[in-house]
Protein backbone atom coordinates (compact mmCIF):
# COMPACT_ATOMS: atom_id res chain seq x y z
CA UNK A 1 0.00 0.00 0.00
CA UNK A 2 3.10 2.65 0.81
CA UNK A 3 4.63 1.73 -1.86
CA UNK A 4 1.72 2.43 -4.12
CA UNK A 5 0.82 5.99 -2.59
CA UNK A 6 5.13 6.86 -2.81
CA UNK A 7 4.72 5.93 -6.48
CA UNK A 8 1.49 8.07 -7.02
CA UNK A 9 3.10 11.27 -5.15
CA UNK A 10 6.02 10.99 -7.26
CA UNK A 11 3.64 10.66 -10.21
CA UNK A 12 2.18 13.93 -9.39
CA UNK A 13 5.28 15.33 -7.85
CA UNK A 14 6.54 14.92 -12.15
CA UNK A 15 3.27 16.76 -13.35
CA UNK A 16 3.77 19.69 -10.88
CA UNK A 17 7.88 20.18 -11.62
CA UNK A 18 7.23 19.35 -15.79
CA UNK A 19 4.41 21.92 -16.05
CA UNK A 20 5.60 24.57 -13.45
CA UNK A 21 2.42 25.85 -12.22
CA UNK A 22 -0.54 25.12 -10.26
CA UNK A 23 -2.62 22.54 -11.67
CA UNK A 24 -6.37 22.31 -11.01
CA UNK A 25 -8.08 18.85 -10.92
CA UNK A 26 -11.64 18.77 -10.32
CA UNK A 27 -13.99 16.14 -8.55
CA UNK A 28 -17.11 16.01 -10.08
CA UNK A 29 -18.52 13.51 -7.66
CA UNK A 30 -19.60 14.71 -4.09
CA UNK A 31 -18.83 11.32 -2.84
CA UNK A 32 -15.37 12.06 -4.07
CA UNK A 33 -15.35 15.15 -2.16
CA UNK A 34 -16.80 14.06 1.13
CA UNK A 35 -13.98 10.94 0.58
CA UNK A 36 -10.67 13.33 -0.24
CA UNK A 37 -12.09 15.43 2.63
CA UNK A 38 -12.71 12.19 5.11
CA UNK A 39 -9.13 10.45 4.42
CA UNK A 40 -7.02 13.83 4.34
CA UNK A 41 -6.50 13.36 0.70
CA UNK A 42 -5.22 17.09 0.51
CA UNK A 43 -2.75 17.61 2.74
CA UNK A 44 -1.04 14.53 1.42
CA UNK A 45 -0.68 16.72 -2.23
CA UNK A 46 2.28 19.02 -3.85
CA UNK A 47 1.29 22.17 -2.97
CA UNK A 48 0.61 23.16 -6.53
CA UNK A 49 -1.68 20.65 -7.39
CA UNK A 50 -5.41 21.73 -6.50
CA UNK A 51 -8.88 20.13 -6.36
CA UNK A 52 -11.85 21.76 -7.32
CA UNK A 53 -14.99 20.44 -5.95
CA UNK A 54 -17.53 20.11 -8.84
CA UNK A 55 -21.15 20.27 -9.22
CA UNK A 56 -21.42 16.39 -8.56
CA UNK A 57 -24.01 16.67 -5.47
CA UNK A 58 -27.02 16.49 -7.05
CA UNK A 59 -28.64 18.41 -4.26
CA UNK A 60 -26.28 21.35 -4.47
CA UNK A 61 -27.06 21.84 -8.26
CA UNK A 62 -30.56 22.29 -8.06
CA UNK A 63 -31.76 25.28 -8.67
CA UNK A 64 -33.56 27.16 -6.19
CA UNK A 65 -36.99 28.06 -8.39
CA UNK A 66 -37.33 24.10 -8.16
CA UNK A 67 -37.30 23.95 -4.74
CA UNK A 68 -39.73 27.11 -4.87
CA UNK A 69 -41.99 24.76 -6.69
CA UNK A 70 -41.65 21.88 -4.23
CA UNK A 71 -42.37 24.22 -1.47
CA UNK A 72 -45.66 25.21 -3.82
CA UNK A 73 -47.05 21.93 -4.18
CA UNK A 74 -46.27 21.45 -0.90
CA UNK A 75 -49.06 24.21 0.41
CA UNK A 76 -51.53 21.85 -1.14
CA UNK A 77 -53.55 20.16 1.40
CA UNK A 78 -54.45 17.67 -1.20
CA UNK A 79 -50.65 16.46 -1.34
CA UNK A 80 -48.06 14.20 0.11
CA UNK A 81 -44.51 15.13 -1.06
CA UNK A 82 -42.01 12.08 -1.00
CA UNK A 83 -38.40 12.88 -1.11
CA UNK A 84 -34.88 11.50 -0.17
CA UNK A 85 -33.92 13.32 3.24
CA UNK A 86 -31.05 15.60 1.52
CA UNK A 87 -33.78 17.59 0.21
CA UNK A 88 -35.85 18.98 3.24
CA UNK A 89 -33.00 21.28 4.62
CA UNK A 90 -32.22 23.02 0.98
CA UNK A 91 -34.26 26.70 1.13
CA UNK A 92 -35.64 27.83 -1.62
CA UNK A 93 -37.17 31.86 -1.66
CA UNK A 94 -40.32 30.83 0.56
CA UNK A 95 -37.74 28.46 3.27
CA UNK A 96 -37.12 25.30 3.31
CA UNK A 97 -39.73 21.43 3.39
CA UNK A 98 -38.21 21.35 6.96
CA UNK A 99 -39.69 24.55 8.10
CA UNK A 100 -42.65 24.75 6.40
CA UNK A 101 -44.76 22.52 9.02
CA UNK A 102 -48.13 22.56 6.74
CA UNK A 103 -46.42 20.71 4.51
CA UNK A 104 -47.01 16.71 4.28
CA UNK A 105 -43.86 15.73 4.19
CA UNK A 106 -42.51 11.90 4.15
CA UNK A 107 -38.49 10.80 3.42
CA UNK A 108 -38.08 8.20 1.18
CA UNK A 109 -35.11 5.57 0.51
CA UNK A 110 -36.41 4.39 -2.83
CA UNK A 111 -38.65 5.73 -5.23
CA UNK A 112 -40.62 2.58 -4.86
CA UNK A 113 -41.34 3.72 -1.38
CA UNK A 114 -42.70 6.74 -2.74
CA UNK A 115 -44.56 4.68 -5.06
CA UNK A 116 -46.12 2.26 -2.51
CA UNK A 117 -47.07 5.48 -0.49
CA UNK A 118 -49.36 6.69 -3.25
CA UNK A 119 -50.90 3.03 -3.12
CA UNK A 120 -51.02 3.07 0.89
CA UNK A 121 -52.78 6.71 0.23
CA UNK A 122 -55.53 6.62 -2.41
CA UNK A 123 -56.94 9.56 -1.04
CA UNK A 124 -53.90 12.29 -1.32
CA UNK A 125 -51.58 12.48 -4.27
CA UNK A 126 -48.08 11.73 -3.93
CA UNK A 127 -45.19 13.85 -5.63
CA UNK A 128 -42.19 12.24 -5.50
CA UNK A 129 -39.13 14.77 -5.31
CA UNK A 130 -37.04 13.08 -8.59
CA UNK A 131 -33.32 14.55 -8.33
CA UNK A 132 -30.17 13.12 -8.73
CA UNK A 133 -27.53 11.61 -11.70
CA UNK A 134 -27.73 8.83 -14.25
CA UNK A 135 -27.47 6.44 -11.07
CA UNK A 136 -30.52 7.59 -9.51
CA UNK A 137 -32.73 8.37 -12.74
CA UNK A 138 -33.41 4.68 -13.68
CA UNK A 139 -34.84 4.17 -10.23
CA UNK A 140 -37.37 6.77 -10.84
CA UNK A 141 -37.76 5.35 -14.73
CA UNK A 142 -38.54 2.03 -12.81
CA UNK A 143 -41.63 3.10 -10.85
CA UNK A 144 -42.93 5.73 -13.58
CA UNK A 145 -43.66 2.82 -15.75
CA UNK A 146 -45.06 0.92 -12.68
CA UNK A 147 -47.44 3.78 -12.59
CA UNK A 148 -48.06 3.70 -15.90
CA UNK A 149 -48.84 0.00 -16.14
CA UNK A 150 -51.15 0.25 -12.80
CA UNK A 151 -53.19 3.07 -13.22
CA UNK A 152 -51.84 4.70 -10.34
CA UNK A 153 -53.72 7.77 -10.39
CA UNK A 154 -52.45 9.58 -7.53
CA UNK A 155 -48.74 9.53 -8.09
CA UNK A 156 -46.83 11.59 -9.91
CA UNK A 157 -42.94 12.61 -10.09
CA UNK A 158 -41.12 16.48 -10.41
CA UNK A 159 -38.05 15.61 -12.13
CA UNK A 160 -35.01 17.48 -11.09
CA UNK A 161 -32.90 14.31 -12.62
CA UNK A 162 -29.56 15.84 -14.07
CA UNK A 163 -27.25 14.34 -16.42
CA UNK A 164 -23.01 14.45 -15.68
CA UNK A 165 -21.57 15.26 -18.96
CA UNK A 166 -23.34 18.12 -19.93
CA UNK A 167 -22.33 20.01 -16.78
CA UNK A 168 -18.62 18.79 -17.30
CA UNK A 169 -19.11 20.65 -21.18
CA UNK A 170 -20.45 23.91 -19.94
CA UNK A 171 -17.37 23.75 -17.38
CA UNK A 172 -14.82 23.79 -19.97
CA UNK A 173 -15.98 25.34 -22.66
CA UNK A 174 -17.58 29.01 -20.53
CA UNK A 175 -17.25 28.53 -16.69
CA UNK A 176 -14.08 27.99 -16.02
CA UNK A 177 -11.11 27.50 -18.31
CA UNK A 178 -8.46 26.53 -15.44
CA UNK A 179 -10.12 22.97 -14.98
CA UNK A 180 -7.28 20.99 -16.36
CA UNK A 181 -8.62 17.51 -15.89
CA UNK A 182 -11.31 15.75 -13.98
CA UNK A 183 -11.69 12.61 -11.56
CA UNK A 184 -15.17 11.33 -12.94
CA UNK A 185 -17.66 10.25 -10.49
CA UNK A 186 -17.03 5.89 -10.28
CA UNK A 187 -21.11 5.24 -9.71
CA UNK A 188 -22.67 7.54 -12.54
CA UNK A 189 -20.75 5.54 -14.52
CA UNK A 190 -21.68 2.11 -13.66
CA UNK A 191 -24.70 2.48 -15.58
CA UNK A 192 -23.46 5.59 -18.51
CA UNK A 193 -20.09 3.69 -18.91
CA UNK A 194 -16.46 4.86 -18.66
CA UNK A 195 -16.86 5.95 -22.56
CA UNK A 196 -19.51 8.67 -22.00
CA UNK A 197 -16.26 10.88 -21.04
CA UNK A 198 -14.77 10.90 -24.33
CA UNK A 199 -16.62 13.68 -25.53
CA UNK A 200 -14.49 15.57 -22.71
CA UNK A 201 -11.39 14.16 -24.21
CA UNK A 202 -11.64 14.36 -27.54
CA UNK A 203 -13.20 17.84 -27.99
CA UNK A 204 -11.69 19.21 -25.17
CA UNK A 205 -8.43 18.00 -24.38
CA UNK A 206 -9.16 17.20 -20.54
CA UNK A 207 -7.70 14.07 -19.13
CA UNK A 208 -11.15 11.90 -17.71
CA UNK A 209 -9.78 9.56 -15.31
CA UNK A 210 -13.29 7.40 -14.04
CA UNK A 211 -12.28 6.19 -9.98
CA UNK A 212 -14.21 5.04 -7.20
CA UNK A 213 -14.41 6.42 -3.67
CA UNK A 214 -11.87 4.29 -1.77
CA UNK A 215 -9.19 6.93 -0.89
CA UNK A 216 -6.48 4.52 -2.95
CA UNK A 217 -8.42 4.98 -5.20
CA UNK A 218 -8.44 8.77 -5.72
CA UNK A 219 -5.17 8.85 -5.01
CA UNK A 220 -4.10 6.76 -8.25
CA UNK A 221 -6.74 8.74 -10.25
CA UNK A 222 -5.02 11.77 -9.25
CA UNK A 223 -1.55 9.78 -10.20
CA UNK A 224 -3.22 8.75 -13.68
CA UNK A 225 -4.46 12.37 -14.32
CA UNK A 226 -1.06 13.93 -13.85
CA UNK A 227 0.84 11.13 -15.83
CA UNK A 228 -1.48 11.84 -18.62
CA UNK A 229 -0.63 15.92 -17.80
CA UNK A 230 3.49 15.65 -17.63
CA UNK A 231 3.27 13.41 -21.38
CA UNK A 232 0.86 16.26 -22.77
CA UNK A 233 -1.69 13.77 -23.15
CA UNK A 234 -5.65 13.91 -22.82
CA UNK A 235 -7.02 10.33 -22.23
CA UNK A 236 -9.84 8.31 -20.86
CA UNK A 237 -8.82 5.42 -18.34
CA UNK A 238 -10.89 4.43 -15.53
CA UNK A 239 -8.85 3.17 -12.37
CA UNK A 240 -12.30 1.64 -11.59
CA UNK A 241 -12.72 -1.26 -12.84
CA UNK A 242 -14.21 -3.49 -10.58
CA UNK A 243 -17.75 -1.72 -11.42
CA UNK A 244 -17.86 -0.12 -14.71
CA UNK A 245 -18.17 -1.83 -17.75
CA UNK A 246 -17.74 -0.95 -21.41
CA UNK A 247 -21.27 -0.98 -21.73
CA UNK A 248 -22.90 0.28 -18.39
CA UNK A 249 -25.96 -0.93 -17.12
CA UNK A 250 -28.00 -1.17 -20.29
CA UNK A 251 -30.77 -2.42 -18.56
CA UNK A 252 -30.68 1.26 -16.96
CA UNK A 253 -30.04 3.07 -19.90
CA UNK A 254 -32.87 1.73 -22.00
CA UNK A 255 -35.44 2.04 -19.15
CA UNK A 256 -34.20 5.76 -18.92
CA UNK A 257 -34.51 6.34 -22.38
CA UNK A 258 -37.72 5.13 -22.60
CA UNK A 259 -39.58 7.19 -19.65
CA UNK A 260 -37.43 10.20 -20.44
CA UNK A 261 -36.17 12.74 -22.95
CA UNK A 262 -32.85 14.91 -22.67
CA UNK A 263 -34.45 18.65 -22.20
CA UNK A 264 -32.63 21.97 -21.28
CA UNK A 265 -32.31 22.50 -17.64
CA UNK A 266 -31.41 25.17 -15.01
CA UNK A 267 -28.76 24.02 -12.48
CA UNK A 268 -27.32 26.43 -9.58
CA UNK A 269 -24.50 28.30 -10.03
CA UNK A 270 -24.33 27.15 -13.78
CA UNK A 271 -27.05 28.57 -15.02
CA UNK A 272 -28.94 26.80 -18.32
CA UNK A 273 -27.69 24.22 -19.67
CA UNK A 274 -28.39 22.58 -23.37
CA UNK A 275 -29.90 19.21 -23.11
CA UNK A 276 -28.69 18.60 -19.10
CA UNK A 277 -31.85 17.61 -17.54
CA UNK A 278 -34.16 14.97 -17.92
CA UNK A 279 -37.83 15.42 -18.80
CA UNK A 280 -40.51 13.20 -19.05
CA UNK A 281 -41.39 12.16 -22.35
CA UNK A 282 -44.88 12.95 -23.63
CA UNK A 283 -46.43 9.43 -23.20
CA UNK A 284 -46.19 9.48 -19.25
CA UNK A 285 -47.03 13.57 -19.00
CA UNK A 286 -49.98 12.42 -16.73
CA UNK A 287 -47.20 11.16 -14.33
CA UNK A 288 -45.53 14.62 -14.12
CA UNK A 289 -46.20 17.08 -11.90
CA UNK A 290 -45.70 20.37 -13.83
CA UNK A 291 -48.07 18.84 -16.12
CA UNK A 292 -50.74 17.81 -13.41
CA UNK A 293 -50.75 20.91 -11.33
CA UNK A 294 -50.04 23.40 -14.60
CA UNK A 295 -46.93 24.81 -13.37
CA UNK A 296 -44.00 26.90 -15.19
CA UNK A 297 -40.58 26.63 -14.30
CA UNK A 298 -39.00 30.01 -14.05
CA UNK A 299 -35.46 30.73 -12.86
CA UNK A 300 -35.02 33.23 -10.56
CA UNK A 301 -32.27 35.46 -8.68
CA UNK A 302 -30.64 33.92 -5.45
CA UNK A 303 -30.40 37.20 -3.85
CA UNK A 304 -29.19 35.52 -0.45
CA UNK A 305 -25.16 36.42 -1.47
CA UNK A 306 -25.05 33.49 -1.30
CA UNK A 307 -22.07 32.07 -3.38
CA UNK A 308 -22.61 28.47 -4.07
CA UNK A 309 -22.66 28.48 -7.53
CA UNK A 310 -19.09 29.98 -7.80
CA UNK A 311 -17.88 27.04 -5.46
CA UNK A 312 -19.68 24.43 -7.53
CA UNK A 313 -17.62 25.77 -10.67
CA UNK A 314 -14.42 25.43 -8.95
CA UNK A 315 -13.97 29.31 -9.11
CA UNK A 316 -13.62 30.20 -5.34
CA UNK A 317 -13.24 27.64 -2.49
CA UNK A 318 -15.85 28.33 0.52
CA UNK A 319 -13.89 30.63 2.93
CA UNK A 320 -13.97 32.62 -0.17
CA UNK A 321 -18.08 33.36 0.62
CA UNK A 322 -18.69 35.96 3.06
CA UNK A 323 -21.69 33.76 4.94
CA UNK A 324 -19.37 31.13 5.29
CA UNK A 325 -18.98 29.97 9.09
CA UNK A 326 -21.00 33.29 9.35
CA UNK A 327 -24.55 33.21 8.46
CA UNK A 328 -24.36 30.10 6.69
CA UNK A 329 -23.43 26.48 9.09
CA UNK A 330 -24.23 23.05 9.47
CA UNK A 331 -27.16 23.99 11.42
CA UNK A 332 -28.23 26.76 9.73
CA UNK A 333 -27.03 26.12 6.12
CA UNK A 334 -28.13 29.22 3.76
CA UNK A 335 -26.57 27.65 0.50
CA UNK A 336 -27.50 23.60 -0.95
CA UNK A 337 -23.52 23.20 -1.03
CA UNK A 338 -23.85 23.79 2.92
CA UNK A 339 -27.30 21.93 3.68
CA UNK A 340 -25.77 18.41 2.00
CA UNK A 341 -23.13 16.71 3.71
CA UNK A 342 -21.71 16.33 0.27
CA UNK A 343 -21.26 19.56 -0.22
CA UNK A 344 -17.96 21.38 -1.12
CA UNK A 345 -19.36 23.99 1.74
CA UNK A 346 -20.03 21.18 4.36
CA UNK A 347 -17.36 19.43 4.02
CA UNK A 348 -14.62 22.21 4.57
CA UNK A 349 -17.20 23.46 7.53
CA UNK A 350 -16.30 19.96 9.03
CA UNK A 351 -13.15 18.64 8.34
CA UNK A 352 -11.44 22.29 7.10
CA UNK A 353 -9.41 24.52 6.79
CA UNK A 354 -7.26 21.74 4.52
CA UNK A 355 -5.28 23.05 1.81
CA UNK B 1 -25.93 10.61 -2.83
CA UNK B 2 -24.55 8.81 -5.67
CA UNK B 3 -22.42 6.56 -2.91
CA UNK B 4 -23.67 2.94 -4.15
CA UNK B 5 -23.44 -0.12 -0.94
CA UNK B 6 -22.20 -3.53 -1.77
CA UNK B 7 -24.46 -5.96 -0.58
CA UNK B 8 -25.38 -9.65 -1.29
CA UNK B 9 -28.10 -10.96 -2.41
CA UNK B 10 -29.84 -13.17 0.12
CA UNK B 11 -33.38 -13.38 -0.47
CA UNK B 12 -34.81 -13.25 -4.13
CA UNK B 13 -38.22 -13.27 -5.43
CA UNK B 14 -38.67 -12.23 -9.00
CA UNK B 15 -37.00 -8.37 -8.76
CA UNK B 16 -37.81 -8.15 -4.86
CA UNK B 17 -34.39 -9.08 -3.15
CA UNK B 18 -33.42 -8.93 0.99
CA UNK B 19 -29.74 -7.91 0.94
CA UNK B 20 -26.86 -7.80 3.41
CA UNK B 21 -23.92 -5.87 4.04
CA UNK B 22 -21.86 -6.58 7.11
CA UNK B 23 -25.05 -8.00 9.04
CA UNK B 24 -27.27 -5.40 8.11
CA UNK B 25 -30.24 -6.31 6.38
CA UNK B 26 -32.86 -4.77 3.81
CA UNK B 27 -35.13 -4.91 0.99
CA UNK B 28 -34.04 -4.04 -2.85
CA UNK B 29 -35.17 -4.13 -6.31
CA UNK B 30 -33.11 -6.17 -8.95
CA UNK B 31 -35.14 -4.80 -11.70
CA UNK B 32 -32.02 -2.73 -13.22
CA UNK B 33 -30.12 -5.59 -13.14
CA UNK B 34 -32.33 -8.52 -14.14
CA UNK B 35 -28.91 -10.84 -14.72
CA UNK B 36 -28.85 -10.93 -10.66
CA UNK B 37 -29.14 -14.22 -8.98
CA UNK B 38 -29.46 -15.87 -5.47
CA UNK B 39 -25.93 -15.22 -3.52
CA UNK B 40 -24.62 -12.72 -5.94
CA UNK B 41 -22.65 -9.61 -4.65
CA UNK B 42 -24.38 -6.64 -6.04
CA UNK B 43 -24.02 -2.43 -5.90
CA UNK B 44 -26.73 -1.05 -4.23
CA UNK B 45 -27.75 2.69 -5.24
CA UNK B 46 -31.41 4.29 -4.06
CA UNK B 47 -32.67 0.75 -3.58
CA UNK B 48 -31.74 -0.59 -6.83
CA UNK B 49 -29.32 -3.29 -7.69
CA UNK B 50 -27.04 -1.35 -10.24
CA UNK B 51 -24.41 -3.42 -10.77
CA UNK B 52 -22.39 -6.66 -9.93
CA UNK B 53 -19.32 -6.48 -7.93
CA UNK B 54 -16.66 -8.60 -7.22
CA UNK B 55 -15.85 -10.01 -3.64
CA UNK B 56 -12.59 -7.83 -3.07
CA UNK B 57 -14.01 -4.44 -3.86
CA UNK B 58 -16.74 -5.57 -1.65
CA UNK B 59 -14.62 -6.24 0.96
CA UNK B 60 -13.02 -2.80 0.69
CA UNK B 61 -15.71 -0.91 0.71
CA UNK B 62 -17.29 -2.40 3.76
CA UNK B 63 -13.68 -1.25 5.31
CA UNK B 64 -13.87 1.70 4.49
CA UNK B 65 -17.75 2.74 5.44
CA UNK B 66 -16.71 0.43 9.02
CA UNK B 67 -13.62 2.77 8.97
CA UNK B 68 -16.02 6.08 8.69
CA UNK B 69 -18.72 5.01 11.52
CA UNK B 70 -15.84 4.48 13.46
CA UNK B 71 -14.48 7.71 12.77
CA UNK B 72 -17.86 9.61 12.60
CA UNK B 73 -18.26 7.94 16.24
CA UNK B 74 -15.11 9.20 17.64
CA UNK B 75 -15.27 12.60 16.06
CA UNK B 76 -19.03 13.15 17.93
CA UNK B 77 -17.42 12.27 20.94
CA UNK B 78 -14.64 15.06 20.85
CA UNK B 79 -16.75 17.70 19.35
CA UNK B 80 -19.66 16.82 21.31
Amino acid sequence: MLERIYKAQTTMDTACKTLGRQINIMEVCGTHTVSIFRNGIRSTLPRQLKLLSGPGCPVCVTDQSYIDIVLQIADRDDCIIATYGDMIRVPGKGGSLEKNTKANVKIVLSSEDALQLAKDNPGKIVVFVAVGFETTAPATAVVVKEAAEQNIGNFCILSGHKLVVPAMRALVSEKNHNIDAFLCPGHVSVIIRYGAFTEIVEHFSRPCVVAGFEPMQIIEGLAEICRQLTAGKAELTSVYKAAVTEQGNTTAQKIMAECFEEADGYWRGLGKIEKSTLKLRDKYSQLDALTRFNITETPGEDTSGCRCGEVLCGLIEPPECGLFKNSCTTENPVGPCMVSSEGACAAWFKYGPER
Amino acid sequence: MCLAIPARIVELEKDNAVVDAMGNRWRAKTTLLPEAKLGDLVLIHAGFAISLVDEEEAKETWQLLAEIADFDETSDKISG
